[in-house]
């Protein structure tokens, strides 16, 4: 896989593709992110993507993050501000000046939006991510399992309106965060786990934005083969070649949960298979067997076209090909699992790794 | 009651004649350059076939594709600008983000930026500002701009911001032309909006296209209403047309799937319409089209409006074989077919000598060539087939396959364990789709779920909005059926929000004019 220096128009689609992927059916979709980018690399120059490594462990490194409903983001737009705003809010907080962005969440529209901030600022994007694809919520992050706090943390609205944290863990910022994300309209962007270089070289689950770019020119190159070439090189399974049979969803305290319900097709006919969700697709069985579940990604391909699909776009008929991807091995200690597993999802299932 | 539906397609103009349920008789005509004679053709042709007067004529219902070519060929589009209003946000995306930039600069695109909009709940993001209006029609006119398109944010939530800002255009300068982006397109902002840009630039053509079908209407003596047909399946009034062209946008293959579906008298199958140059399948549940996901990409601009879902591939008629390899298409004879495939005693073997050849059909001139590996062709054509029939294929039900289209006669029986049906006067079942298009009401909308709203009112409410449109539209209020019902909770936020989509379709009132 080859390292990522520098982010223009071109490869940013890759890596929005790439992000969709690793969203494992759920983060959003990395478009609007993209084009937020685009906009500004107009008249910027592109983004440079550094290892942490080539940082001085006293530097200040800030992850750049949009809270909220992906499917309001469709809607209203960023003012566009806000990232100005958020990143001096964030410098006064901790006396420092910034040495470079982070993206925390390489999967969903969260693999995007960071980029708006660093070519916006002229700041470099550190080659790496905090959960190696998407979660649903903000102490999911392997900064967590390090000890490292959410907060200080800044939250800022399109309007203008900006707020900041001071928790007693990170738990509670997620509580606090979610309440006020609604009271700015359902979308704000975010600053969170300021992290000095030290302690990212420590916690980073590296290269994560040069493997989404990887994988989204697969994406693009191979198509609807795509999956069979990400398994391959990525150690991954093919899990699945199915229609969607069933789709049943129920909505509530602020994730929706579903069930989607497969019949094989190809080498799998004959076989039915069934995924969890919730925003992401966190299980994957067939009868009593677990093929998959969360920390390891779910990630869905549309048969037809090759493209990821979300579970928001999982409806009758719908032919996919299920691929499970390893997750990144700071996931598989007995206190991550307590953090991402099945359990915590509420699902009485044990976590298998693929 | 009489109808006429036309359809016009690159290559053929075709009309029928239907009395309510009944096919009483349809023609096939070379679309014309300039369109109206090929039209006047065909409706002549199939009267006399189905020995009717136009007096008796209730309703001509036109399908065509004057206005996608319009846009794929950057032809007569008038000079266009946006007023969005959303300030404080969206400035993080401007209007014409990721649109080609020759099609932006061909139709003079610009636009201006004001506050206002909505958020999810309906409250207002900032108020709107009339003299802001003012300010951003004088910029956009001073631009050269003709036509105004007006976006907000969450107009599908709340639509009186755009009204609003129409209404004090209106009122300010009265003969501003205004298309609003809650007519057009459902959720997702810059979608919707490009919609409404798209739906602007098209409309003095638009104007151009209804009044010389109106002058032909006039010149054959129909004293009936004209129609055009939706995306959707549906039909749209000439008048309407001229304000919302972008709705007729994909009407063929729309028209092609529910006029195999009527044909049939089958309400849930598979349609694979086999042209000259390309095969379409798509499928039919309750008589329409299955509809594509949220965003759909036409003339490379990211828009929303309903499309039906159709695989195209390039197998046809007069697709060229290349018997070496083996392999077919994806060139093709296209409309020549009859002057240069062997059959027809031209030089070129196409997919419908090997058909001839084969024993599938008897159509051409002169003797089917001799083919030594017919039989590998025939199966490669049959193969290109089943797979894009099996990925259309929504269940493991034994659904039939209804084969239309000039080029159907090529299929088997039985395409990937399925029968195949061609009903009677499959080659025209484009006009067949337009004769028979009913009025349609689609609403989409956020609502909060509550102690005071359980979910089923809250449908029923959007149900109830989506029905009086399709009213207002002239639809029969006692035909009103429930076609499509999604909610779908808006994900990472607490609280039930629910994203419903209705759609009800209901027969078209008849009066004459």
């Amino acid at each position: 896989m080859q390292k990522i220096i520098s982010v223009d128009k071109d490869n940013l689609e890759a890596i929005a593709i790439g992000g969709a992927v690793l969203g494992s059916g759920g983060g959003g979709d990395p478009y609007v992110g993209r084009l937020m980018t685009n906009q500004i690399l107009e008249k910027a120059e592109p983004v440079k993507v550094i290892e942490v490594e080539s940082l001085n462990d006293d530097e200040l490194i800030l992850p750049i993050a949009m809270m909220g409903a992906p499917t309001v983001m469709m809607e209203k737009f960023p003012s566009g501000n806000e990232f100005t705003q958020l990143v001096s809010m964030m410098e006064k907080l901790m006396q420092k000046k910034v040495s470079a962005i982070l993206c925390i969440e390489a999967g969903g529209l969260n693999s995007t939006i960071p980029f708006v901030a660093a070519a916006k600022l002229g700041l470099p994007i550190v080659d790496g991510d905090a959960m190696g694809r998407a979660f649903p919520e903000l102490q999911m992050v392997s900064f967590t399992l390090g000890g490292i706090t959410a907060t200080p943390m800044a939250m800022i609205d399109d309007k203008g309106n900006g707020a900041t944290f001071d928790t007693i863990s990170n738990q509670w910022t997620e509580k606090l965060a979610r309440a006020l994300t609604i009271q700015m309209g359902g979308s704000a962007m975010v600053s969170l786990y300021p992290v000095t270089a030290k302690d990212c070289k420590k916690y980073l689950i590296k290269n994560s934005l040069s493997l989404i770019h990887y994988i989204g020119n697969v994406v693009k190159e191979h198509s609807f083969n795509a999956y069979q070439i990400l398994a391959k090189e990525l150690h991954g399974k093919h899990l699945f070649q199915a229609r969607v049979r069933d789709v049943e969803r129920t909505a509530g305290e602020g994730f929706t949960r579903g069930v989607v319900k497969l019949e094989g097709i190809g080498d799998f006919i004959g076989r039915s298979a069934k995924l969890d969700f919730q925003n992401e697709f966190l299980i994957a069985m067939e009868g009593e067997t677990v093929l998959a579940t969360t920390p390891d990604l779910i990630c869905l391909f549309d048969a037809n076209t090759g493209e990821p699909v979300t579970t928001e776009a999982m409806k009758y008929g719908l032919a996919v090909n299920v691929l499970g991807l390893p997750c990144d091995p700071i996931w598989r200690s007995k206190e991550a699992i307590d953090l991402v597993g099945p359990k915590y999802f509420k699902y009485d299932v044990e976590y298998k790794p693929l | 009651m009489i109808r006429i539906g036309v359809d016009v397609g690159g290559t053929n103009t075709d009309a029928v004649v239907m009395q309510s349920e009944k096919f009483l008789g349809g023609a096939k005509s070379p679309t014309t350059k300039d369109i109206l004679s090929g039209v006047e053709n065909a409706i002549n042709a199939a009267l006399n076939e189905a020995k009717t007067e136009s007096k008796d004529v209730k309703a001509l219902i036109i399908g065509t594709t004057h206005f996608v070519n319009a846009i794929v060929q950057r032809n007569k589009l008038a000079k266009t600008g946006l007023i969005r209003i959303c300030l404080p946000s969206g400035g993080s995306i401007l209007p014409f983000a990721d649109w080609p930039k020759e099609l932006v600069e061909s139709m003079n695109g610009n636009f201006q930026l004001v506050k206002g909009g909505f958020e999810m709940d309906g409250s207002e993001i900032s108020k709107l500002d009339k003299k802001e209006i003012i300010n951003a029609l004088d910029e956009l006119k001073k631009l050269g701009c003709d036509q105004i398109a007006i976006s907000s944010v969450f107009a599908t939530v709340r639509g009186d911001m755009e009204q609003e800002a129409f209404d004090i255009i209106k009122e300010n300068s009265p003969n501003t032309n205004i298309s609003l982006s809650k007519n057009i397109g459902g959720m997702g902002l810059l979608e919707r909006e490009n919609a409404a840009l798209i739906n602007a630039t098209l409309k003095p053509l638009a104007k151009e296209v209804v009044e010389s079908f109106e002058e032909l209407r006039k010149k054959m003596q129909f004293n009936c209403s004209m129609f055009f047909t939706r995306n959707d399946g549906t039909l749209i009034q000439s008048s309407e047309v001229i304000e919302l062209p972008v709705l007729t946008f994909a009407c063929g293959p729309t028209n092609s799937m529910r006029g195999a579906a009527f044909l049939s008298k089958e309400k849930n199958a598979l349609v694979v319409d086999v042209g000259g140059t390309t095969t379409d399948v798509g499928e039919v549940k309750d008589g329409f089209p299955r509809q594509a996901g949220t965003s759909v990409t036409v003339a490379d601009v990211r828009t929303n409006f309903s499309m039906p879902d159709v695989i195209s591939f390039g197998l046809g008629g007069g697709s060229i074989i290349d018997i070496e390899k083996p392999s077919v298409g994806p060139q093709s004879v296209g409309h020549e077919l009859t002057n240069k495939a062997k059959v027809f005693g031209g030089d070129v073997l196409t997919a419908s000598d090997v058909a001839v050849s084969y024993g599938r059909c008897t159509i051409g001139t002169t003797q089917a060539p001799e083919i030594n590996n017919k039989k590998d062709i025939i199966h490669l054509m049959d193969q290109m087939v089943e797979d894009k029939v099996a990925r259309a294929r929504t269940s493991s039900e034994k659904i039939p396959v209804i084969a239309v289209g000039g080029g159907s006669v090529m299929l088997d029986n039985k395409i990937d364990g399925l029968n195949v049906i061609k009903p009677p006067h499959n080659d025209l079942a484009n006009a067949v789709g337009a004769a028979i298009a009913q009025v349609s009401g689609q609403v989409s909308k956020v609502i909060l779920i509550d102690d005071k709203l359980d979910r089923e009112s809250a449908i029923k409410q959007v149900t109830d909005e989506a029905t009086k449109l399709a009213v207002d539209r002239n639809a029969d209020p006692n035909t009103i059926n429930v076609l499509a019902v999604s909610d779908m909770p808006l994900s990472y936020l607490p609280g039930n929000n629910l994203l419903i989509n209705v759609t009800v379709v209901g027969d078209l009132k008849m009066e004459n004019k």
